[in-house]
């Protein structure tokens, strides 16, 4: 069989498994790299996720545009940052025990309105064949790329830039290092962190949409597996650098393709732990990553994570 | 100090008695009060969802109490659900108590269960009291393997307890799908792949006179043991020590890796049992439906009591009535399932809210009852 590309097709098979499964979680910690650079951390971005799946799936099928459908869940991610950033401005509140309830809750309004979209289908979030040069359809596959995840890349990119070269990236820096200097230079803390968490919320919904409008493409109770999640720990792993966050998701994205990959070419042994593996591989890189002697290098001063 | 004799230390002021008793009911009623006043507004805030929607807020409280309160047989429904909220909430409020904020006790639940079947299966023919004893052990030790090592990362290398257990959890319910679709599945289970049933000898019952298996009445026994750990033991006071501030509690010479270490396996262990009891008593054999989301209901319970063992009780009780009714509320209502998940999340967003307010009010000052005297 002249297709037939042997053992080979499964690093392809992983490249394009990398690109397909990344997106939604350099969405999510690009956002959720932004809410913490200004010194907040809202682990509710797992109930953000699902809840812009189920948004954008809803609004996809009746408008019958998947753009609209992101929109809409951009719209609701941002909202669910303002709720986590407002509840978080009243003193003495725990934005991780705030994180987990608005995760919860986040969630179970997803499952509240999405029942009666489980069944219709939304029309799809188009995708870019940048593989058309090869004849093999292992390759075509692969380098089908979904816009979003090239707006993604994008994104890493400007972010990346602006954190450097813009005022905004420098008062978000500087309050997330020292509430005290911000005041001291004007700059409300409380507001910085509610802009910077709404922004991280309308990304991570941006995630959730992906995940609903292309890959997997469908709306049901399963349809995240704890990406929400795994971008809080990735951020930390990427140093809060936008760049970072792009590779890390890659690599994540690579491990979530594992199982897959070699299911497709005949190794079903083991497929639940292969499916485990980017847990496995996060929990392994906080490890490595985090030391009890000193504070991580680039940690934003007021991050209670890493205090 | 050294010349300082008994007569220059200032007499302490005798309150009356009564002042005395006020300012100590004043001390202990802000922590009643405010989580009491937090759950009503909580049930406001989900009233004006339900009016949002069109739905009756008065019909959807009198279908939760007859569903979940209101007779013996609903009742005895409530204290069934709430059993594992009991272990799940305990694998949350203890590792509290040091400061850390573990949510992961879903993934203990699911391999105690597991462990428990694993074992339940294996010593089959053995005489029932050291099966049912040896199933206990094997799910606490899973379960405190599971917490204990999630402590054991965060003390020695700094890695968030928080993200570290959920992920554990994920794991741990990858595992069990390996493990039951694989070397521990019953050939049998066609749909849902299980574990081999236990056999009827090593099922343990209810509690008699009642329904509710005896899940029930050792989880209460381990909220007061919990209770009495924390409050009455110098462990107890060593991790609250060490939870307030950890150099501190090194200084003062105090081992606060094995404590926090050994509060986390605890923890982890006491899920552990809530899998086991879950197959031994409810199920009869393991399968996916130990990841129902105990481990997530038990950490709104803890936070709910504001991390007090005692607290749980109590708390478990109210969300186990409140899931107890979710079929009437679903079938007479025609709400969705997640009706449940929507008020549950309403009220640890209320819950956490209220936090602010602890300390604002000059009713619970003891000092203002103690002048008044």
């Amino acid at each position: 069989m002249e297709n037939d590309i042997g053992l080979w097709g499964v690093p392809l098979a992983i490249l394009g498994g990398a690109i397909r499964v990344s997106t939604p979680f350099i969405f999510v910690s690009l956002g959720e790299a932004v809410t913490e650079r200004s010194g907040r951390i809202n682990l509710g971005l797992e109930g953000t996720l699902v809840f812009g799946a189920m948004a954008a799936y809803a609004i996809a099928v009746e408008t019958g545009s998947p753009w609209a459908g992101v929109l809409a869940a951009m719209v609701a991610g941002a909202g669910f940052g303002l709720l986590h950033g407002w509840i978080c401005s009243f003193p003495r509140v725990n934005d991780i025990a705030v994180g987990i309830a608005l995760m919860l809750f986040g969630i179970g309004i997803a499952f509240f309105f999405g029942k009666p979209y489980i069944q219709p289908s939304a029309p799809n979030l188009p995708a870019i064949p940048l593989g058309d040069w090869s004849s093999l359809p292992q390759v075509r596959a692969a380098l089908n790329v979904n816009v979003l995840f090239l707006l993604g890349a994008v994104l890493a990119v400007a972010l990346w830039w602006a954190f450097k070269n813009t005022k905004i990236g420098l008062i978000v820096r500087v309050v997330g290092d020292s509430a005290d200097s911000a005041r001291a230079m004007g700059l409300s803390p409380t507001a910085v962190r509610l802009f910077a968490t709404a922004f991280g919320g309308a990304l991570a919904a941006i995630g959730g949409a992906y995940l609903s409008l292309y890959y997997p493409g469908s709306w049901n109770e399963r349809i995240s597996s704890g990406q929400g999640l795994m971008a809080v720990a990735l951020v930390i792993f990427a140093r809060w650098n936008p760049l970072g966050c792009f590779a890390a998701a890659m690599l994540f994205g690579g491990a979530g393709a594992l199982g897959p990959a070699l299911q497709s070419v005949g190794v079903t042994q083991g497929y639940y732990l292969f499916y485990a593996a980017p847990y496995i591989l996060t929990l392994l890189i906080m490890i490595a990553t985090s030391s009890p002697g000193r504070q991580l290098a680039g940690a934003p001063g007021e991050l209670s994570i890493t205090k | 100090m050294a010349d300082m004799t008994a007569s220059d230390v200032p007499a302490p002021l005798a309150p009356p008695r009564l002042s005395g008793a006020l300012a100590f009911a004043a001390r202990r009623a802000e922590g009643i009060v405010i989580p009491l006043a937090a759950l009503i507004a909580g049930m406001a805030v989900f009233s004006l969802f339900l009016l949002a929607l069109g739905k009756s807020p008065a019909q959807f409280f009198e279908l939760m109490w007859r569903g979940g309160f209101g007779s013996w047989f609903s009742v005895q429904n409530a204290l069934l659900r709430a059993t594992p909220l009991l272990f799940a909430a305990l694998c949350v409020a203890l590792p509290a108590r040091l400061g850390l904020t573990v949510i992961g006790g879903e993934g203990a639940i699911v391999l105690g269960g597991v462990a428990a079947a694993a074992f339940g299966h294996w010593l089959s023919g053995l005489p029932s009291p050291i099966v049912i004893f040896a199933m206990g052990l094997a799910a606490m030790i899973a379960g405190g393997i599971w917490i204990g090592a999630v402590g054991a990362l965060r003390h020695y290398r700094a890695v968030n307890e928080t993200i570290s257990s959920l992920l554990m959890a994920y794991i741990a319910i990858a595992l069990m799908n390996q493990l039951v679709e694989g070397p521990l599945r019953d050939p049998a289970s066609l749909n849902k792949p299980s574990t081999h049933p236990l056999d009827a000898a090593y099922r343990i019952g209810p509690i008699p006179g009642m329904d509710v298996h005896w899940g029930l009445a050792v989880g209460v026994i381990a909220c007061v043991a919990c209770w009495v750990l924390i409050d009455k033991t110098r462990w107890g006071f060593a991790a609250r020590v060490a939870g307030g501030n950890v150099r501190a509690a090194q200084i003062q010479g105090l081992a606060v890796g094995p404590l926090i270490v050994g509060f986390c396996a605890l923890a982890g262990a006491l899920a552990g049992l809530a899998g086991m009891f879950e197959v031994a008593s409810v199920q009869g054999t393991a399968n996916a439906s130990l990841a129902i989301g105990y481990g997530y209901a038990g950490i709104l319970v803890a936070f709910l009591a504001r991390q007090n063992p005692l607290g749980c009780i109590p708390v478990a009780f109210l969300l186990g009535g409140i899931a107890a009714a979710g079929g009437l509320i679903q079938r007479r209502m025609g709400l969705p399932d997640a009706t449940i998940l929507v008020l549950q999340g309403m009220l640890f967003i209320v819950v956490l809210m209220s936090d602010t307010l602890y300390g604002r009010f000059k009713v619970f000052n003891p000092d203002r009852w103690k002048r008044a005297g």
